[in-house]
């Protein structure tokens, strides 16, 4: 290994499950009394995975365990894996943000970590004092952002409005703004969560654009965070693949992705509650699960495309809020996008409300829509317009696949040429 | 390069003495921004805000005249009854208005510590700059009281050479302020109730310290026990601004001395035990 940049050795890091703060004085007093005699901590158990479908039987829960893996300057590193293996754990401690457990990182050079666009913005300071404050956040020089400051303004496109206060600004001008303060900083390790959820399509492509150019152009490396097997296939040239805190595979990109989309575990149709992390009081998560056309639990996951096919959200609701929506979010098997069912679809008026209680609730699919092959789904939940309660990405996700039923010809029983496959009426007039 | 050579390492423990100052220094620029940030914000938000630093002080000025120097009659050392308050308020003022916005530190910026690094230190010691801003607006307006005093009233007080010591008081009650609120941020991520204590806990202190009497007049009649005042690091600060500005007061080296140890010792166990609670922090939110 000639060219090293970030050596992780035994990197491990464990997270206290439970309600924090609840005896953590007498906690605190034995962990010491522990240490004091030299032995092992008492609240740390070895052996013990992090798997959120069984329940451990102690409240320390291994977030990365022995992690070890070195990436080579230049490399575009994609880092792969469902929800809760640690991806963005390993990002955090990387980023300074939170420290490891045991292990280290060492590396060379200076890191710069993208774990939220627009991290500090103001809203009352205008694009330009913003983009001083954000750049010196993260770290930058204010001769550097006077250096550098005319081309962010540029890649934003947002000259018009610099000494306007970011409160004025649209939600797709802000995400501009702040990505590009981001994009040129000056520095040899770019490390990036799944920030372009956010932002319209054709900015998407810009900043995939411009993150391919930081790490094949400028040889600067790159870390990069995504559900979108595209994006990873489209930038990274190697991929790091996390399971359950642990490192399953490092090596080439497309090969890993490969791995991750045809993983058996990777294909639940039923999801049930086992952490609070998609609870609040609007919307309390309990299961999320494929319905055949009697509404009965399709727990294989496979439909046809002619079947009628729903989504079951059951969750309990312990507070009513006017704002509150929910729905869907469609994506196909590289975790691209294909549509968002939500309730703003409608106006508000034919919103179906949730009742306080437990509530089930089916999103019929649309019938003679979709190819022959794997999709995933995943909730979605927000008061409208204040915050999300499952954010886009965030929930968890269940797999749908779609076999046979493609027409009623006996030409196309496998899949069809395209992406979608819908059966259209012909007229002749 | 060399294969060998590592600039950085992200390690679990890193040593007590390490006080991360020079990584500090390394983002002043990002204190000046956030200095600036606030003062920006202040002047947008509100049309009356900037009118609060005035409104503050010359109420509580008003209250404290009327409360302990009429009703009570507690002495003021022979000084015009508001001009002795508002000197004792304006210096409190900085004092207490550090200690309770660096004591809430890590939770009024829990969002931007989860998403991105850089040396901790320096939120807390924007907090003390920009509390400057208003207490030098304050300040100005205990000039103008003395300058009415002095001028129209023709009242009895004369500046001694003890006001050449006014930006030492002034630096030695943003630190003191300082290292009290760092400890107890870093505590009250721990242990929550502590954040309730620290509002009671100022205005108690202040009790205790010579904002609405003179040392003089403690020591005189509760002399078994005047050592809590005596002892209390913010006592000789308040007392030397009185002394230099107003010409009344007990003023001492050996108790400015003491304070300035006092003051070192809580500042440097502030920022060890911040920089220790700052690493894991984001896991206990």
């Amino acid at each position: 290994m000639s060219n090293t940049i970030i050596k992780v050795e035994n990197l491990s890091k464990a997270y206290q499950l439970g309600e924090i703060g609840t005896g953590t004085i007498s906690r605190d007093l034995e962990r010491w009394y522990a240490r004091l005699r030299g032995k092992e901590d008492p609240f740390l158990r070895i052996g013990e995975t992090n798997n959120r479908n069984i329940k451990g039987n102690s409240d320390i829960s291994w977030s990365l365990k022995d992690i070890n893996f070195e990436i080579e300057q230049g490399d575009a590193v994609g880092i792969i894996g469902p929800n809760g293996a640690g991806k963005s754990t390993l990002l955090k401690i990387l980023s300074r943000v939170t420290s490891p457990t045991s292990g280290r990182i060492i590396g060379k050079g200076r890191i710069a970590s993208l774990l939220e666009v627009g991290t500090g913005f103001h809203p009352e300071l205008t694009g330009r004092e913003n983009i001083y404050l954000n750049g010196a956040i993260l770290g930058m020089r204010r001769k550097e952002i006077t250096k550098k400051f005319d081309e962010i303004v540029d890649f934003a496109g947002v000259e018009r409005y610099i000494d306007t206060p970011v409160k004025r600004y649209s939600s797709g001008m802000y995400v501009r703004l702040a990505f590009a303060v981001a994009a040129y900083l000056d520095s040899e390790i770019l490390v990036i969560d799944e920030v372009l959820a956010v932002g319209d399509a054709e900015f998407q492509q810009k900043c995939l654009g411009k993150m391919g150019e930081i790490s094949k152009g400028e040889g600067r490396t790159v870390l990069f965070v995504s559900h979108n097997m595209g994006s990873i296939a489209e930038l990274c040239n190697k991929a790091i693949l996390l399971r359950n805190g642990q490192l399953i595979q490092h090596g080439d990109a497309q090969q890993i992705i490969n791995r991750y989309i045809n993983n058996e575990e990777n294909q639940q149709s039923v999801w049930h509650k086992s952490s609070e992390k998609f609870s609040s009081q609007f919307f309390d998560l309990l299961s999320f699960y494929i319905v055949n056309e009697h509404k009965e639990m399709n727990d294989t996951g496979v439909a046809r495309n002619d079947a009628k096919t729903g989504v079951c959200l059951k969750f309990n609701t312990n507070e009513l809020n006017a704002d509150f929506c929910y729905g869907i979010a469609f994506y196909d098997q590289h975790e691209t996008l294909l549509y968002w069912s939500y309730q703003t679809d409608k106006s508000k008026v034919e919103w179906l409300q949730p009742e306080i209680g437990t509530n089930q609730i089916i999103i019929w699919l649309p019938q003679h829509m979709l190819n022959q092959g794997s999709y995933r789904i995943r909730p979605l939940a927000s008061l409208h317009y204040i915050k999300w309660l499952v954010a886009p990405n965030a929930g968890p996700s269940i797999h749908l696949k779609i076999l046979g039923g493609l027409s009623n010809s006996p030409i196309w029983n496998d899949a069809r040429p395209g992406l979608l496959a819908p059966v259209l009426d012909f007229e002749r007039i | 390069m060399n294969n060998q050579q590592y600039d950085w390492s992200i390690e679990p423990q890193s040593s007590l003495l390490d006080l991360k100052l020079k990584d500090t220094w390394a983002y002043r620029d990002l204190l000046w921004l956030l200095v600036r940030r606030d003062f920006v914000s202040f002047y947008k938000q509100t049309i009356l805000g900037p009118l609060w630093f005035f409104i503050q002080p010359l109420l509580t000025t008003m209250i404290f005249t009327f409360v302990f120097g009429n009703l009570a009659g507690i002495s003021t050392d022979g000084l015009p009854q508001p001009l002795f308050y508002m000197a004792g308020i304006t210096a409190w003022n900085y004092f207490a208005d550090c200690l309770t916005k660096t004591s809430t530190v890590f939770k009024d910026n829990a969002n931007i510590f989860g998403k991105v690094y850089f040396p901790r230190l320096i939120m807390p010691l924007s907090i003390v700059v920009s509390n400057l801003v208003r207490f030098g607006v304050q300040f100005l307006l205990f000039i103008i009281v003395m300058g009415y005093y002095y001028f129209i009233a023709k009242a009895d007080f004369n500046i001694t050479w003890a006001i050449s010591l006014f930006p030492l008081i002034v630096v030695l009650m943003a630190l003191l302020g300082l290292g009290a609120g760092m400890l107890i941020s870093a505590m009250t991520t721990k242990y929550r109730d502590l954040a309730f204590l620290v509002t009671f806990g100022v205005q108690l202190l202040m009790y205790a310290t010579t904002v609405i009497y003179p040392l003089s007049t403690a020591l005189e009649n509760y002399p078994s026990y005047s050592w809590i005042i005596e002892y209390n690091p913010m006592t000789p600060l308040i007392e030397t601004f009185r002394y230099g500005f107003l010409g009344n007061g007990t003023f001492s080296w050996g108790a400015l001395g003491y304070t300035t140890g006092v003051t070192l010792v809580i500042l440097l166990i502030g920022i060890v035990v911040f920089n220790k609670v700052e690493k894991n922090f984001v896991d206990t939110v």
